[in-house]
C-alpha cells in the first residue's frame, strides 16, 4: 500500500479526514462481530457451568452453526447479486427425500443418489433463476412458488411410493458407501483419542465405549461449511466474478453497461444456493438416517436473517460471506445456548426478530456513511 | 482539423421506429481530437442518434463508417471493442461499490496465484489513484464508496474509466444536465483534457452555455433533421438557441421574458 501513498496528491481541503474509528466502524461484518461478542460474553457469564463451554457442548453448538454457515453461504452471495431465495427450506426437504427415493426405494448405491440429487436440485435453483431473470419479476414471488412447489412434491413422493412421510433406512444404505462419509462421517478421530487419553476432554467410562472420549471427531459438516465459507469468501472478494456479483446486485443496468454478465451472474448463484441447501440436506440424511417431509421448515428465513445481521443489504450489492457467517454462529449459539441456560426455548423466535429488526436498522445506518448521505 | 479523416461517418441516418421517424436523414462526421456537440431540444432525436452511433440500435437507411470502413455494429458491445464508449448520465456508476471496484468493472485486472486467477487489487488500486489525480480528483482512498462522490466526480470517474480503456471516441450523453455550476464547470474541463489527448467526445446537451464552453463544432438536431453543422466562431449563442428552437417562436417569448432565456 506505499506505493499508493506515493502517487495521492496533496490533500483535498473537502474532503474530510475520518477517524480510523469510523472507518473501522464502515464494514459490513460490524453488527455480526458485536453480536458475536455479545453473544458469548453473555453465555461465558450466565451458562458457563451449564456444560456449554466442554467439548460435547461446543460441538453441539457447532454443529448447530454450522447448519446454518453453509445455507447462509449461498443466501449471501444471492443477497449480494440483488436475489433472494425463499424455496431453500424446501429444497432442503426435497433434497433429502430425493435421496431416500433413489438410494432406498430404488435401492440405487447412495453415492450415485447423491450425485444425482445434486444435478437434479441445482438445476432446480437454475431454473427458477431462468425465471426471474426472463420474466422481470421479483425474485421473492418466483422461489415463493418454488417454496410451495417443492415442498408440495416432497409431502406427495413419499406418500405416493411408500405410503408415509418419512422414509428412513439410510444408514444401513449408506454403510461404507465413499461419498456418502464425504457427508456424514467425522474426521480428526485420532486427535479427539489422544485429547481423551491425555485428559484434555472428557472420556466414557462405563458401556461398551468406555475409555473412547465423548466426542469421537469433528463432523463433516462443519468441515462443509469451514470450506464453503472460504471459498464464497475469496470468491466474493479476491476474484473478477465477485466484482460482477457486487456490481449485479449494486445496479444490473449500470452493470450491463460495463459489459457485466448480469443475467449469468444471478442464475449461477441461483444455482449455488441450490447447492448449498443440498449439501445441507445430505448431511442432515446421512446424520439422521432418514428423509422426512417435514425437513428444513423455515430454513429460508433463517438463513435471510442469518445474512442480513452478517451486513448483507436486503437491497443487493452489499455484504460479506464472513459476517453471514457470524450471523449463523450467533444464531446455532443462541439457539443452544438457551437450552443450555434452561431458558424455554420458544423465546428463541422472540430474539430472533428482536435481532433481526436491530441489524437491519445498524445496517441502514452503516449503509448512509457508506454512499456519504451523513 | 479539416485535413484529418473523420473516424466517425454517419451518413444519411434513418431511423424508424414503426410509423414514427425518429431520424429522417442525419449526415454528420465526427472527427480526432475534436469536440462535437450535439443540440437539440427533447424529442429532437439526439438519444436515438447516438445510440444508433454507439450499436444500441440499427438504422433503418444510411450507412456509418468508421475510420473510413463500414460498420455493422449488432450489439453495444461491438461498439465498445472498436473503441466508441459511451458515458450514460445515470447508470454508469454503482455506489455501494469502491472506485477502485467501479473503474474496472467488466475489465477487472487479474493475477495468478497457482491454479487461481485473482483480481489484482493492488494494481486495480495503484491505476485508479493515478488516473483520478490526472482528472484531478482527490480520493481519500482508491476504496471510497462512489457514493460518496459529486455528481461531476462521478461522471469524471466514467469518462475516466472509458479513456482508459482505450476509447477513440467517447459519447457524452447530458453529462452536465443535472449538475451545479461548478460540477459542470469540472466536467467541461474533463471534456477539454480528453479532447487534448486525440479522442473524439461527442457532446450531447441542450445548453447552449455548456457546449460553446468546449465545443468544437456544433451540430443542431430538430425533429429528427440536421440543420447543418457549424464550426466554433461561425455561429453565436443566439442563433444556436433559435435553431435548437426551431426558428421564431422563441424569439417572441425572449422577448417577452426579457431576454433571460
Amino acid at each position: 500500500m506505499s506505493d499508493i501513498a506515493q502517487t495521492s496528491p496533496a490533500t483535498d481541503e473537502r474532503v474530510k479526514d475520518i477517524s480510523p474509528l469510523r472507518k473501522a466502524l464502515i464494514r459490513p461484518e460490524l453488527g455480526g462481530i458485536v453480536g458475536t461478542i455479545a453473544v458469548f460474553t453473555f453465555f461465558l457469564l450466565f451458562a458457563f457451568d451449564s456444560g456449554m463451554f466442554n467439548a460435547q457442548g461446543v460441538i453441539n453448538w457447532s454443529v448447530v452453526s454450522a447448519q446454518f454457515v453453509i445455507i447462509a453461504v449461498g443466501a449471501c452471495l444471492l443477497m449480494i447479486a440483488g436475489e433472494f431465495d425463499l424455496s431453500v427450506g424446501s429444497m432442503i426437504g426435497f433434497a433429502g427425500m430425493l435421496i431416500a427415493i433413489f438410494g432406498v426405494t430404488l435401492g440405487w448405491p447412495i453415492w450415485l443418489a447423491i450425485i444425482i440429487t445434486f444435478v437434479i436440485c441445482v438445476a432446480i435453483g437454475g431454473l427458477s433463476g431462468w425465471i426471474v431473470i426472463r420474466t422481470g419479476l421479483p425474485s421473492f414471488i418466483v422461489t415463493l412458488a418454488f417454496l410451495f412447489i417443492l415442498r408440495g412434491f416432497t409431502i406427495f413422493l413419499p406418500q405416493i411410493i411408500e405410503r408415509k412421510t418419512i422414509i428412513g433406512g439410510i444408514k444401513d444404505a449408506a454403510e461404507g458407501d465413499w461419498l456418502a462419509s464425504a457427508f456424514g462421517g467425522k474426521v480428526f478421530g485420532g486427535l479427539f483419542q489422544w485429547m481423551g487419553d491425555a485428559g484434555l476432554i472428557a472420556t466414557f467410562t462405563r458401556g461398551t465405549r468406555a475409555g473412547q472420549p465423548v466426542v469421537d471427531g469433528v463432523p463433516m459438516l462443519i468441515i462443509w461449511a469451514l470450506v464453503l465459507m472460504a471459498l464464497a469468501h475469496i470468491l466474493l472478494t479476491k476474484t473478477k466474478f465477485g466484482n460482477w456479483i457486487f456490481a449485479s446486485g449494486g445496479d444490473a443496468e449500470a452493470a450491463r453497461n460495463s459489459g457485466v454478465p448480469v443475467n449469468k451472474v444471478k442464475i449461477l448463484m441461483f444455482m449455488l444456493t441450490a447447492f448449498c441447501a443440498t449439501v445441507f440436506a445430505v448431511c442432515q440424511v446421512m446424520e439422521f438416517g432418514s428423509a422426512g417431509a417435514d425437513r428444513g421448515l423455515l430454513k429460508e428465513f433463517e438463513a435471510i436473517i442469518a445474512v442480513v445481521i452478517g451486513g448483507a443489504l436486503l437491497t443487493g450489492g452489499y455484504g460479506s460471506v464472513i459476517g453471514a457467517a457470524l450471523g449463523a454462529l450467533i444464531f446455532g449459539v443462541v439457539q443452544q445456548g438457551l437450552f443450555f441456560a434452561g431458558v424455554e426455548s420458544s423465546l428463541f423466535r422472540v430474539f430472533l426478530g428482536v435481532i433481526l429488526l436491530g441489524a437491519v436498522i445498524l445496517n441502514t445506518y452503516i449503509r448512509r456513511i457508506i454512499t456519504g448521505e451523513r | 482539423m479539416s485535413e484529418q479523416s473523420p473516424i466517425i461517418q454517419m451518413q444519411n441516418i434513418q431511423k424508424h421506429f414503426g410509423s414514427v421517424i425518429a431520424l429522417a436523414g442525419v449526415s454528420v462526421d465526427i472527427f480526432p481530437g475534436e469536440c462535437h456537440c450535439l443540440l437539440g431540444d427533447n424529442g429532437a432525436g439526439k438519444s436515438t442518434f447516438i445510440k444508433t452511433m454507439s450499436g444500441v440500435h440499427k438504422p433503418t437507411h444510411g450507412e456509418i463508417l468508421f475510420e473510413g470502413q463500414p460498420m455493422y455494429f449488432a450489439d453495444p458491445r461491438d461498439a465498445i471493442s472498436a473503441g466508441i464508449a459511451t458515458v450514460h448520465q445515470h447508470l454508469a456508476m454503482i455506489p455501494l461499490m469502491s472506485v477502485s471496484r467501479n473503474f474496472f468493472m467488466g475489465n477487472e485486472p487479474q493475477k495468478s496465484l497457482g491454479p487461481l486467477k485473482l483480481f489484482d487489487h493492488d494494481y486495480a488500486n495503484r491505476v485508479t489513484m493515478e488516473e483520478m489525480r490526472k482528472m484531478g480528483i482527490n480520493l481519500r482512498g482508491p476504496d471510497q464508496a462512489v457514493g460518496t462522490l459529486s455528481g461531476g466526480e462521478r461522471q469524471t470517474v466514467a469518462i475516466a474509466r472509458a479513456v482508459h480503456f482505450g476509447a477513440k471516441v467517447l459519447i457524452l450523453d447530458e453529462p452536465t444536465s443535472a449538475l451545479g455550476v461548478r460540477q459542470t464547470a469540472n466536467v467541461l474541463a474533463t471534456i477539454d483534457k480528453v479532447r487534448k489527448q486525440g479522442i473524439a467526445v461527442v457532446f450531447i446537451t441542450h445548453n447552449v452555455r455548456h457546449a460553446l464552453a468546449v465545443g468544437d463544432r456544433f451540430t443542431v438536431l430538430n425533429r429528427g433533421k440536421t440543420l447543418g453543422t457549424a464550426k466554433r466562431g461561425e455561429i453565436t449563442p443566439e442563433e444556436l438557441q433559435d435553431l435548437m428552437a426551431g426558428g421564431q417562436e422563441l424569439v417572441k417569448l425572449e422577448s417577452s421574458l426579457g431576454g433571460t432565456v
